[in-house]
């Protein structure tokens, strides 16, 4: 079974600044996007059920007052919760960049489940956090990452990939070593960041002081990805901060391959 | 009741913020203070229904990151607790009156969760300090890190808050009292008092003006209208030195001449833009931002605005609001464009000033940076608009009065470029709502600074609320997309009364003055008490005023409470000609349109020039090291990298980013100007820069101006621009136009921009003056440097043979393209002697076309492999910076280097700045094709041959070798040197 037309939704809600440039990367690979205000979820003018992917682009959501993504993450939590789990139940995808990754993380949706006992819960609480920059300050900066594990989001990802960040809370602690441990046992661990070699970064490799460098998690079936760097800013060629010193000139960067797996994956599995 | 949470890393994580004050303490030479802990308090207070149980949800739910922090609550109950013996607490708040842009986030966050019964949230933050520190170190720490007393104070006894709902003085219930001001018997003293005492601005010739109207009237004005007429005819609002008249002497070979001169901005600026006629200017001078055709469906439209006065008193606040401002000027063009990107330009005293030596009131010019820098990051990075483009110029005049530019780019529908006003729209007022913020900042920023400044004058002072505009401008483009509005201007510099009336003024389809019905009533307000005219002249953030036909008043409406916007009607347009307004049933202002936009009484001022007398020196020391001296200047405040400060700022959201700020193999490379493809997937775009230059116009203005708009074309050139297709916005700020050598110097600058700009065929599309940047203290006053911001726009066909200026591959060829003169006048070369010299570096403008042309061809032909351009620090700094951005050496022959004129030596051709220069990197194998343009152009010009010669080799081996004119080796520095010394000074 194969869907005609792949469905984005794009949520957007005070202070969401990423939305264009992600809904133009979801369109360029295929799929139809819809731009919404959370708002229009609330007053159920736009239903959920009718999409395949839902996405939350970065931002400043109301102000990242109190903490970055908080009070987005207490909306998805207790007004969209029972919604979100028929989406999830549905095989469905989500994709959490920059500000949606503090969202996600904050709302317990990602990591998410980290054990079979967990699993049966019906929700889970914050395992983990993105807190201040080391450094102290929002930094943009380009960045080298590592993929791994087996994402559906990140299959068929370079090694190593170039891609921005633009932050100043994307510090990942996990809530304790046994957080950590089941990350990295279940493959959750989606992107780190490295040295332009794969190396171990140091600053300002690894731009925030994120434990074990983690830049990216997905939740245990990998369709859920939350990621710091924003791959939509690296999605064509010219985007690249020195393209103009290299040979290879193709016209999709490395970002691209992101959100065509989310598209090709909604083709060939929904 | 009230109850007080607290809010703490937990053990093990690390405190980036309290670290970082702790690292401040260090600068400022506080040696004991070993450990800063900063913990979040929040205040809240409930009605009756608010329980202890709500409170621990919200500390739970909303307040509290599990991973990270901790929390603690305590009932406030009027006893004080006793001092944490070891540690020094010191807990800052907002002033009452300041608006906190976080507490409707936070309120929102508490409804969110079910909880309805909490009333008011009051934020602060508490510092903990941990070491033998004494108390006067603990004062200074308070005042020059923690806090900014014009909007923050240390809260005494945190434990002892009353009550948070409202503050004490907003709380009086406002009974009308209409207030007349007895202008009629007014003495010429008096006027004068009345001006002064009510902040006014106004001059005698203006306020006798004014007796004159109401006398015929036969009624004295009211507050209300006197405070209209003088925000209408400010200064910043205005611009009469401009516009008005000017007796302009100067020296010309020794003998002194006099011309006049009627409306400056006409006979200069705007004559260049006539002259240039090019016809793709779409709407210049005349909106809010100048708007030139962009793309098959899209114009562009760019503006740049100071926010110097507030920034000076109040840095985060200032610039914060600066950016906002100009921010809605964009959404204010046409029928609102929408913003793409920002660019920011500074002008600070240098750092090292010791504390002692600044004048008294000022702040420290370290401490303005910070707060500046910060104040722009906040602003355009959550509205989603990059920060571009930008310079740092630093110079000890600039101490009491700090220069900041903020520009914004936006993109306009071509169908959405005219407003059209009509008797009966309504009136809508949308975005945040009014306070008592910036009482007369459009008065205040028309008068010189004092140290008495920030005490009177601190209304003027606000933060900004971005999430609020980001909101606001969603809705707008939304509803300008369903045209539910026929037009619409941004609530800057005089607030409603400075908005309401341009749109009558000047937006009517048959030209005339519309009138204006405005309830001041309906205007929804921040807190009660405020006065009718204090509403009327409020420059609250975040608003903007719209004309809405009244049958589509209802769908415009919703858009905006759809996404939780504020959009009210107040009034409507009439066909009256008169600006009425009403408070509580009462008429409060009834004047007469034409009175009040042109009633303004003309004046003659004096403007006188002479050359200043400088000297050449004689320290040509025919050098033959150039090493430390290009280390000195690569390390001077004016070249050094700015890397600190961009990437602070997002300068890629929008994803439109092509050419970014820094480029190079490290992405740390000094980029030219910006390159932005805005409409995602198609190759049309626009380059971005600036050209500024003080030391220039302290020698002569006029050469400045010429300087400062070849700088800003060669950098749009630098980066695959063409000069057929670049726009200029010009900025002027000055010290005090009364003065006449202050506006000498300006009428000189003002020529040399019609001059320069007509001679390269390049129109000036928008502009702004703001005058009176002087700082007095004890009767002394420090006026600034004539400083002349002028920012380019270049449309660029495609985006994808953009060039970049970080050498690209060893074994190319290095050519030198254009003329280098013995004009080290004003260049940093001299400034590091201390000395200011005497030739300050010409424009020819006939040879200047040439070689841009030339330059645009080849790298359309994709001849060039990178590009840069020679300005402060010469051809030394440039080939130094594309050395290291690549990552490649260099070898480089100064007796190649194209030179006219006698006294050739080592030092002038490295470090002269002459205008009109480019850096070429070129493939070996396109050597003929790349000279075959440069003289093809010669054929077509009629002037003389493009200046160009080979000058030197890219090369494997990392350092730039350079051979002195009579073949000497005088120069060989590893580049990894030369970067580190560019990279030092602004590494803190």
């Amino acid at each position: 079974m194969s869907v005609q037309k792949v469905a984005v939704i794009v949520l957007r809600t005070a202070g969401t600044n990423c939305d264009g440039e992600t809904a133009f990367a979801f369109e360029r690979c295929g799929a139809r996007v819809r731009l919404a205000h959370i708002h229009q979820l609330f007053l159920g003018k736009v239903c959920l059920d009718d999409f395949h992917i839902l996405v939350i682009p970065g931002g400043f959501t109301y102000g990242d007052d109190i903490a970055s993504g908080k009070i987005l993450a207490n909306e998805l939590r207790l007004r969209l919760g029972s919604d979100l789990r028929q989406f999830l139940g549905g095989g469905k995808l989500m994709i959490g960049i920059c500000n949606g990754f503090q969202v996600f993380v904050k709302a317990g949706i990602l990591p998410g489940p980290l054990d079979e006992g967990e699993q049966k819960k019906r929700t889970t609480g914050q395992q983990a956090t993105l807190t201040n920059n080391d450094s102290g300050k929002f930094e943009d900066r380009w960045c080298y990452l590592k993929s791994e594990g087996n994402s559906i989001w990140t299959q068929g990802l370079e090694p190593i990939v170039y891609l921005p960040v633009a932050h100043g809370e994307g510090k990942f602690v996990p809530r304790d070593d046994h957080v950590l441990n089941q990350l990295r046992r279940n493959g959750q661990i989606a992107l780190r960041y490295c040295t332009k070699e794969g190396g171990k970064p140091a600053y300002p490799q690894n731009p925030n002081g994120s434990v074990d460098d983690i830049a990216g998690i997905t939740d245990q079936t990998g369709r859920i990805f939350g990621l710091m760097p924003h791959p939509e800013r690296h999605f064509l060629f010219i985007q690249h901060p020195f393209w103009t010193r290299l040979k290879a000139k193709g016209h999709y960067g490395q970002g691209a391959r992101i959100f065509q797996n989310g598209v090709d994956y909604v083709r060939k599995n929904l | 009741m009230i109850w007080r949470v607290e809010i703490r890393n937990k053990a093990g994580i690390f405190d980036a913020q309290g670290h970082g004050i702790q690292k401040d303490t260090v600068d400022l030479g506080i040696q004991s203070v070993h450990q800063v802990d900063v913990v979040e308090i929040y205040n809240l207070e409930g009605d009756r229904f608010f329980s202890e149980e709500d409170l621990v949800r919200i500390c739970r739910e909303l307040f509290v990151d599990s991973i990270a922090q901790d929390y603690a609550y305590f009932k406030l109950d009027g006893l004080s607790r006793s001092d944490n013996p070891v540690c020094h607490p010191i807990e800052i708040a907002y002033n009452a009156g300041v608006m906190d842009p976080a507490e409707e986030s936070i309120l929102k966050g508490i409804r969110d969760l079910g909880i309805q019964s909490v009333q008011a949230v009051r934020r602060a933050r508490l510092y903990l300090f941990y070491g033998p520190i004494l108390p006067k170190d603990l004062d200074i720490i308070t005042n020059k890190i923690l806090s900014n007393k014009l909007i923050q104070h240390v809260v005494p006894d945190p434990w002892r808050y009353k009550t948070l709902v409202g503050t004490p003085d907003t709380q009086i219930q406002q009974t009308f009292k209409a207030l007349d001001i007895d202008l009629a018997h007014a003495s010429d003293q008096q006027l004068k008092a009345i001006s002064r005492h009510g902040q006014l601005f106004l001059n005698l010739n203006e306020m006798k003006a004014i007796q004159k109207y109401f006398c015929r009237l036969g009624r004295n004005p009211t507050d209300c209208e006197l405070e209209t007429i003088a925000q209408t005819w400010s200064e910043h609002c205005y611009h009469k030195t401009f516009r008005g008249d000017i007796r302009y002497r100067y020296q010309e070979n020794g003998k002194t001449k006099t011309k006049r001169i009627q409306n400056l901005l006409k006979s200069t600026i705007m004559k260049a833009t006539h002259e240039v006629n090019k016809p793709w200017c779409v709407s210049v001078f005349h909106d809010n931002a100048g708007v030139i055709r962009f793309s098959k469906n899209m114009h562009v439209c760019f503006k740049v605005e100071t926010h110097n006065h507030p920034s000076a008193l109040e840095p985060f606040g200032g610039a914060n609001t600066g950016v906002g401002g100009v921010i809605r000027d964009i959404l204010g063009t046409g029928l609102g464009a929408k913003p793409i990107c920002n660019t920011d330009i500074f002008c600070f005293a240098p750092h090292p000033m010791s504390s002692a030596s600044l004048p008294p009131g000022t702040l420290h010019p370290q401490r303005i940076m910070k707060g500046v820098v910060s104040g722009v990051r906040d602003y355009g990075n959550k509205m989603g608009i990059p920060t571009v483009n930008g310079a740092i110029v630093f110079d000890e005049r600039f101490v009491g009065n700090p220069l900041v530019f903020c520009g914004s780019v936006g993109l306009l529908p071509k169908d959405k470029v005219r407003k059209k006003v009509r008797k009966g729209d309504w009136i809508v007022l949308v975005g945040g709502r009014t306070g008592r913020d910036g009482i007369h900042g459009a008065t205040f920023s028309s008068g010189e600074l004092t140290q008495e400044s920030e005490i009177v004058s601190c209304g003027a002072v606000q933060i900004g609320d971005p999430i609020q505009e980001k909101k606001m401008l969603d809705c707008l483009i939304a509803a300008r997309d369903k045209n539910l509005y026929t037009a619409i201007t941004d609530c800057g510099a005089g607030g409603l009364s400075s908005a309401v009336g341009e749109m009558a003024a000047r937006t009517s389809p048959e030209g005339k003055d519309l009138g204006v019905h405005v309830d001041l009533d309906n205007v929804p307000l921040k807190y009660q008490g405020l006065r009718y005219d204090e509403i009327w002249i409020s420059e609250s953030q975040e608003r903007m005023v719209l004309a809405a036909p009244p049958n589509k008043i209802k769908a415009l409406l919703e858009i905006f409470t759809g996404e939780n916007v504020e959009a009210t009607a107040i009034g409507t347009f009439t066909a009256s000609g008169r600006l009425e307004l009403f408070f509580q049933g009462h008429q409060v202002c009834n004047l007469d349109m034409g009175f009040l936009h042109r009633g303004i009484p003309r004046i003659t001022k004096e403007a006188f020039w002479q050359p200043p007398k400088t000297t050449t020196p004689s320290l040509f020391s025919k050098t033959t090291d150039l090493n430390a001296k290009l280390k000195e200047i690569l390390g001077h405040y004016n070249v050094c990298s700015k890397e600190r400060v961009i990437r602070q700022y997002d300068h890629e959201v929008q994803g439109a980013s092509v050419i970014k700020p820094l480029v190079g193999m490290h992405a740390d490379g000094p980029s030219d100007a910006s390159v932005l493809a805005p409409e995602l997937g198609s190759v049309k775009g626009m380059a971005i820069a600036n050209g500024i230059n003080v030391r220039y116009g302290m020698i002569d203005p006029f050469w400045m101006a010429a300087s400062c708009i070849d700088e800003a074309i060669r950098q749009i050139i630098a980066v695959g621009g063409d000069r057929r297709f670049i726009a200029l916005l010009d900025n002027f700020c000055w010290g005090n136009p009364d003065k006449p050598d202050r506006l000498g110097s300006l009428v000189r600058a003002a020529q040399g921009c019609y001059k320069t700009a007509v001679g390269y065929g390049v129109p000036f599309i928008s502009g702004k003056d703001s005058l009176y940047n002087e700082y007095t203290h004890d009767g002394e006053s420090i006026a600034i440097p004539g400083t002349l911001l002028i920012s380019a726009i270049g449309i660029i066909a495609d985006v994808t043979k953009a060039v970049t200026m970080d050498l690209k591959e060893p074994g190319n060829l290095i050519y030198m393209i254009g003329n280098t003169y013995n004009e080290l006048g004003g260049s940093i070369y001299l400034d590091t002697y201390g000395t200011l010299g005497h030739h300050v570096p010409h424009v020819d403008v006939r040879q200047g076309s040439q070689i841009f042309d030339a330059v645009t061809k080849a790298v359309q032909k994709g001849l060039v492999r990178s590009l840069h351009d020679c300005s402060e620090g010469g051809l030394g700094v440039a080939i130094a910076e594309m050395a290291f951005s690549g990552g490649w050496g260099v070898t480089l022959r100064l007796d190649q280097v194209p030179y006219k004129g006698k006294d050739r030596c080592n030092d002038i051709i490295f470090f002269a700045e002459s205008n009109s220069r480019f850096l070429v990197e070129v493939e070996p194998r396109n050597q003929k094709r790349f000279e075959r343009v440069l003289c093809a152009s010669h054929a077509i010009g009629r002037a003389g041959a493009v200046p160009y010669a080979v000058i030197g080799t890219v090369e494997q081996q990392p350092s730039l070798v350079v051979y002195g004119d009579r073949g000497e080796r005088c120069g060989d520095s590893p580049i990894e040197d030369l970067k580190q010394a560019w990279q030092r000074p602004l590494a803190w």
